[in-house]
This record gives structure tokens, sequence and C-alpha cells, in this order.
């Protein structure tokens, strides 16, 4: 479903992307980890449209379509997710009002009817209990005020609401408690099933003893510069990137 | 904002521009006393308020525009505009829908506003304004019932002279400044609302305003009195017509609300603001002003301010009686070459007074929005208590937000608050929302309606949903 070709993007002429090639398939889960700076962020951000990136080079298809050529809403529309590493907060609009609207978007572009308060209520009722999150928290401005959980939570949540065909989450796990974190594991468990796909970007084995991914790429400097399966994880736990990098390269 | 979305905030669509085709009496355009005279006499009004009238006139010669305000306008030429303009109609005063012209029915059914009795909104009574006279007030039967008197300005004139002398210019003396001097002499028709005593108005009262002769300046006046223990819910919303030049409207209000009343006053405001480039529009330089004479009274404002070239408009209250509560919701938004100066004044004289003021102005384009408010606390006001909060949202680079905040307080015991934010719409807030499929202009409209939320929440209900799709309307354009 994705297929990333020899992908070049800068920011402020600062070269980032160098090169990523990268095929994602219905079904799998990939997990990209290496260290900070790396560009990992970028990859995620390039390929959900952001406006400040440049692509210089490559090519990018989902689902047969040149990915690169559509707007960011067009992308997000055809099925592509983006889990912000640091979501945003938007003050005034509350949660409830942009998950509506964001999800009549998607269903009108699938050709589906526009939900009403009612079925959307319960809609997302049963999502909030899997990720155990509290009803008042729909009427609360987007993300204003939430702690690192639960922003992390509002992506997850939104990940089950909206059903893309390919998640990008972008640090998910990051800076969750252990109950958040298994919160959160079982939203992308919830999520996965064998026709769309996943990619996630994490530093951590933590979120793996929940989520088994199919592949581990180690991200370094602008591209992948190994990959293989689960067990690539402790491997690297083990020794470090700097280690691992090293000893790739000797 | 990023430069390519700003590049795309070109044009604004004013869907409200067009003209209406009607035979005209219409008065050679030029201001004297002779004008006023004819005025009068075309009114049949009784002398006591033509020597006001005159009176009004001959002070506001020894007046000057007021230029302190933070606007740019073109010098106004009142020589060059008509004072008075009427559409004919088959009878002297309609006596049923069927004596109006029918271009002008026509022209406030584009305008959304039935004055067919069964076609109206449910629950609201409409005095339809055309230039300078009412052609048609609604709903008249319900209202009779419960002794509530909701007519024509020139009609309370003549029916009940006395409330007239009694309330007029007390709230706002012609002395008060230039345009509302100017209104004084001139003011041709509004709306007139009484609420005896212990009455709560069974349905929503509301004024529309239209220009629509070419050259012709707009003064109307509205008066409301709220007897002791009343209520009434009043909205009014104007439009006009495209033109190249500058129309002006100078209008005065005045609310009186006696013992334990209470008085809602709304606005939504859309008069023509210009093209793209801030030729035409319409000088929207309006005079509001209440009162809380009695104690536990109350007056709210809400206005939305989305039209004109100009605004200049301090819906105010003087906080009167004890425990009495003034309110005021604000949202002025000025998109391309419009400029608002606008906000209120709370005057606290009573003992335990209130007041509330929540003001939102939004700026897009090159527009310039200032926000000008005084609390001014009493020395005999004790326990006097405000809360004010100002926020500006900025929709490009080239616009400008201003805050004019005035506190007085001479009153050891007051409790005054002020709030100021500034903000705009970052591009990681803009890419989070495209990346969850919605497209720009969506994204600022959203943002906009809840940046707004807490004063649509003051309007009527049938007017909030208007109000949010106006606001959109206003936009237009504003992004891609």
């Amino acid at each position: 479903m994705l297929e990333i070709k020899n992908l070049h993007a800068s920011v402020q002429k600062k070269s980032i992307l160098k090169g990523v090639n990268l095929t994602i398939k219905p079904g799998e889960i990939h997990v990209l980890m290496g260290p900070n700076g790396s560009g990992k962020t970028t990859l995620g951000k390039v390929l959900a449209g952001s406006p400040n990136y440049i692509v210089s080079k490559g090519q990018v298809l989902f689902n047969h379509h040149d990915l690169l050529m559509l707007s960011p809403e067009e992308r997000a529309r055809r099925g592509l997710f983006l889990g912000f590493q640091y979501p945003v907060e938007i003050s005034g609009v509350s949660n409830i009002y942009f998950l509506k609207a964001a999800l009549n978007i998607l269903r009108a572009q699938q050709g589906l009817k526009a939900l009403d308060a009612l079925d959307f209520k319960a809609l997302i009722q049963k999502k909030l209990e899997i990720l155990e999150m509290d009803e008042s928290f729909l009427y609360r401005s987007i993300n204003e005020g939430f702690s690192g959980g639960e922003k992390k939570r509002n992506e997850i949540l939104q990940l089950l609401i909206f059903n893309p065909t390919l998640a990008v989450l972008d640090e998910t796990d990051s800076g969750l408690d252990i109950d958040s974190l298994k919160h959160v594991a079982e939203g992308i468990n919830q999520f996965h099933h064998k026709d769309n796909g996943l990619l996630l970007i994490t530093h951590y084995q933590r979120l793996l003893n929940y989520v088994r991914p199919d592949y581990v790429h180690l991200f370094h400097d602008g591209k992948i510069k190994k990959s293989g399966d689960y067990r690539l994880v402790s491997h690297l736990e083990k020794l470090g990137y700097e280690k691992a990098l090293t000893r790739e390269l000797a | 904002m990023s430069n390519t979305l700003l590049k795309k905030m070109t044009r604004q669509a004013y869907p409200l521009g067009f003209t209406t085709a009607v035979e005209s009496d219409t008065v050679r355009a030029g201001l004297d006393e002779e004008v006023i005279r004819l005025i009068s006499r075309k009114k049949n009004e009784p002398s006591f308020l033509l020597t006001w009238r005159l009176n009004a006139y001959r002070h506001w010669q020894t007046m000057h525009e007021p230029s302190w305000s933070n606007l740019k306008l073109n010098p106004i030429d009142y020589q060059a505009i008509s004072y008075y303009s009427a559409p004919k109609s088959k009878t002297d005063g309609p006596k049923t829908l069927q004596d109006i012209d029918p271009e002008i029915l026509r022209a406030y059914n584009k305008l959304g506003i039935s004055l067919e009795e069964q076609k109206h909104l449910s629950g609201v009574a409409v005095d339809a304004v055309f230039d300078s006279v009412s052609v048609w007030t609604t709903c008249k039967e319900i209202l009779n019932e419960v002794g509530v008197i909701f007519c024509p300005f020139s009609e309370a004139v003549l029916q009940y002279p006395d409330l007239i002398k009694k309330y007029l210019g007390s709230v706002v003396p012609y002395r008060d400044n230039f345009f509302a001097a100017l209104n004084s002499a001139v003011f041709s028709d509004g709306s007139f609302v009484y609420i005896p005593k212990g009455v709560a108005c069974p349905i929503e009262l509301s004024t529309y305003f239209r220009m629509n002769a070419a050259n012709t300046g707009q003064f109307e006046r509205t008066l409301i009195i709220a007897e002791s223990g009343s209520s009434v819910s009043y909205l009014e919303g104007c439009s006009a017509p495209m033109r190249d030049n500058h129309q002006l409207h100078a209008a005065v209000v005045e609310l009186i609300a006696l013992d334990d009343a209470e008085i809602k006053y709304a606005t939504v405001q859309n008069w023509y603001p210009g093209d793209e480039k801030g030729e035409g529009g319409v000088y929207n330089l309006v005079t509001k002003r209440g009162i809380c004479r009695g104690k536990n009274s109350k007056i709210s404002w809400t206005q939305i301010e989305t039209g004109s070239a100009i605004t200049w408009k301090y819906p105010s209250v003087i906080l009167k009686g004890d425990n009495s509560v003034g309110e005021f919701y604000s949202v002025a938004l000025t998109n391309n070459y419009q400029q608002a100066d606008t906000g209120t004044k709370m005057i606290h004289i009573g003992k335990n007074t209130k007041s509330t003021i929540i003001s939102k102005g939004i700026s897009a384009g090159f527009a310039q929005n200032s926000y000008r408010g005084l609390v001014r606390v009493a020395p005999q006001a004790s326990h006097a208590r405000n809360y004010s909060q100002c926020d500006s949202l900025l929709l490009s680079d080239h616009c400008g937000a201003h805050t004019f905040p005035y506190i007085e307080v001479r009153n050891s015991s007051a409790k005054v608050e002020h709030e100021a934010s500034t903000s705009t719409i970052s591009d990681e807030q803009m890419f989070y929302f495209q990346q969850r499929g919605i497209d720009t202009e969506n994204a600022i409209s959203m943002i906009v309606n809840g940046f707004c939320k807490t004063v649509f929440s003051k309007l009527p209900m049938e007017f909030a949903v208007e109000a949010e799709k106006l606001l959109e309307l206003s936009l237009e354009g504003c992004q891609g």
C-alpha cells in the first residue's frame, strides 16, 4: 500500500532525508527506530504533506497514487493518518466538534452518510472505553491543557475513530506511564487488522512487548541503515544505536 | 499564516448587495432647516418634536466630527446626502401586505425575511425598515394581547406622544456627540418598543434595516422602554446594496430599563463592507446606550459586526439602579480594508452594580480592528464589579488589532478585572486540521467559530446559526 523510493527532503535548505526506501504491505506493522535527529519525525511529516519540508527527489506511492502530488487534507481523506509526536493545542474548538467534523469529511469521501450527534456519540463511547478516557474530555478544547499522556491517548482515539488504511505513529509511546502505555497499545491492537498498515516510530522496546512488529528498521542520518525482524529490537536495546551502527558499518 | 495561504486572501463575497427598483420619494440632497421642516411635515409630527429636531440641528452646526478614534475615513460631505427617501406605496401607510410594493416584499424575501405572518420565523415579530421608513410590522395582534407596543417610530410619535416626549433623548441627548446630534435633527424612522409593567414579551422582537436608495443616508432611531418587572429580547439586522461611494448610517438607540426589568438587545450588522480594494461600503457611525434606571435591572448588548467599511459604535450601559447589571458581548470581524473601532462604556453609579465585557475581534486582509472600552466607577458606586475580556485573532500579516481600555475607579470597594489576549492560527495548527482531512477554509471557520462561541451563545437561538454562517461568508476568499 505504501512504496517509498529514494526519498530526499530538506527543511530550510538543510537536507534531512537522504534516500529513504521502504515498502509497507497491507497487514504489516513496521517499526522505525534510530537516534534523535536522524529524521524519523521528518519522514512522518513529509508523508503527511507538511508544508515545512521540500521534497527534492524520490517518489511515494500510496495505494498506487502519487502521494506527493496531493494536498495534506487529500492524503488524510485517502486514508493516511499521522499520530503527532507533539499534538498541537487548539483553543476554542471542542474535541467532539472537531472529531465529528473530520469523521464526516472522511465518510463523505467514502460515499457514506454523515453521522448525526447521537450516532457519533454511540460510536465514540466504545472507543473511549477501550482507552479508559472520561467523556468530559470530549468537551474540552483540542489538546488544550491536556497532560502528555492525554494528548497521546487523544491521538489513538482519533486513530480508532478515523480508521485509516495507513497509520504513522510518531513516538506515541513516549512520555507515558505504564497504564497509559497499555491503553495506547490496546488501542493500536484494536485498530490493526489484515488490511491496514502501521509504521511505528519509537525509541523503546516496551511498546513492542504489546504490539508485535513484522519488520524493524534502524534509521540513521536520513535513511534506513538496517532492517530485520523483531529480534533486531533486542539487539539494539542491548548495544545502543551507536554500537549497532558501527558494527553494521565495520 | 503562510504566504501562499495569504495570497489567496482576495475576494469577499457579499450576497446581499442587490438593489431594488422601487419608486421612491426622495428629498433633495443637502441639509438645512427647510429639509428638517419637510421631514417633520411628511410625518405630521407634533410641534414639540420639530422644535427638538431644530434644536439638535442648531447644536450640530456648532460641533465637529470626532477625531479620537483609530479610524481613517474620507471626509463626509453632509450637503451631498439626501436625508429622506421613502418607497412610494399605493396608499399612505400600507394597511395590508397587498399595499406594499411587491418589489420590496421580494427584497425582504431575498434577505430571508418573510413579512407574511405564516412564514416568519416562529416566535419572532419583525419590523421592516426600508431606507427612511418602516414598511411593515408583523405579529401585532399577539403583542396587542399582552399590551406590548412594537411599531414604527413615526407611528409611536403620533399615537404615544407622551411616551416619546418623556423618553426621547433621555439616554442619548442630542448634545451627546456629533452623529447623535445629526441623527436627532434628521432621523426618519426606526422602531419603538414599550413593554408594560410585569410583562415578559412573549416573542422575540426584531427590526430589519435595509438601505436601498443611492446617495441617501439612513438615520433611524430605536427606543425601547421596559417598565418595572418586564422583559424583552430584541434583535436588529442590517444590509445594504453594493455601491461605489460610501453610504452614511448614523443611528441612535436608547434603552430604558426600570426596576427589575431586563432588556436583551442583539445586533447582526452586515452593511455592505466595500470591495476588496476598500472602495465603497457603509460608514456605520452609531450611538447606542441603555440605562438601568431601576434597581435590579439588566441590560445586555450582543453584537455581531461583520459589515461596513467603517464601524464606530460603543453600545453602553449606565448602571444607575442599585444591583443593576450591564453586559456587552461583541464579535467584530474585519476583512480586506474594513476598519472597526468598537467597544462599550459601563458607567457604574448604583451600589453593587455589575458589568461584564466580552469582546472578540477578528482581523484579516488589511483590516484594522480596535476595541475601545470605558469602565467607570463613580464615588457612590460601592462594591461595583467589572470583568472585561478582550481577545483578538489575527488572520493575516497585514492586519491590525488594537485595544484601548479606559478604567476610572473612584470607589475603593470596586473590583475591576481586565484580561486581553492576541492570537493567530499557527502553521502547525493548520497542519493538524489538514492532516485530519479538514481543509484550510473549514479549519479557519472552526477556529473562528470556537473563538466567538461565548458571544454566539448570547444570541437568540434562531440567530446563533445565522451568525455562524455570516462569519463564514465574511471570511470567504480569506483562504483558498
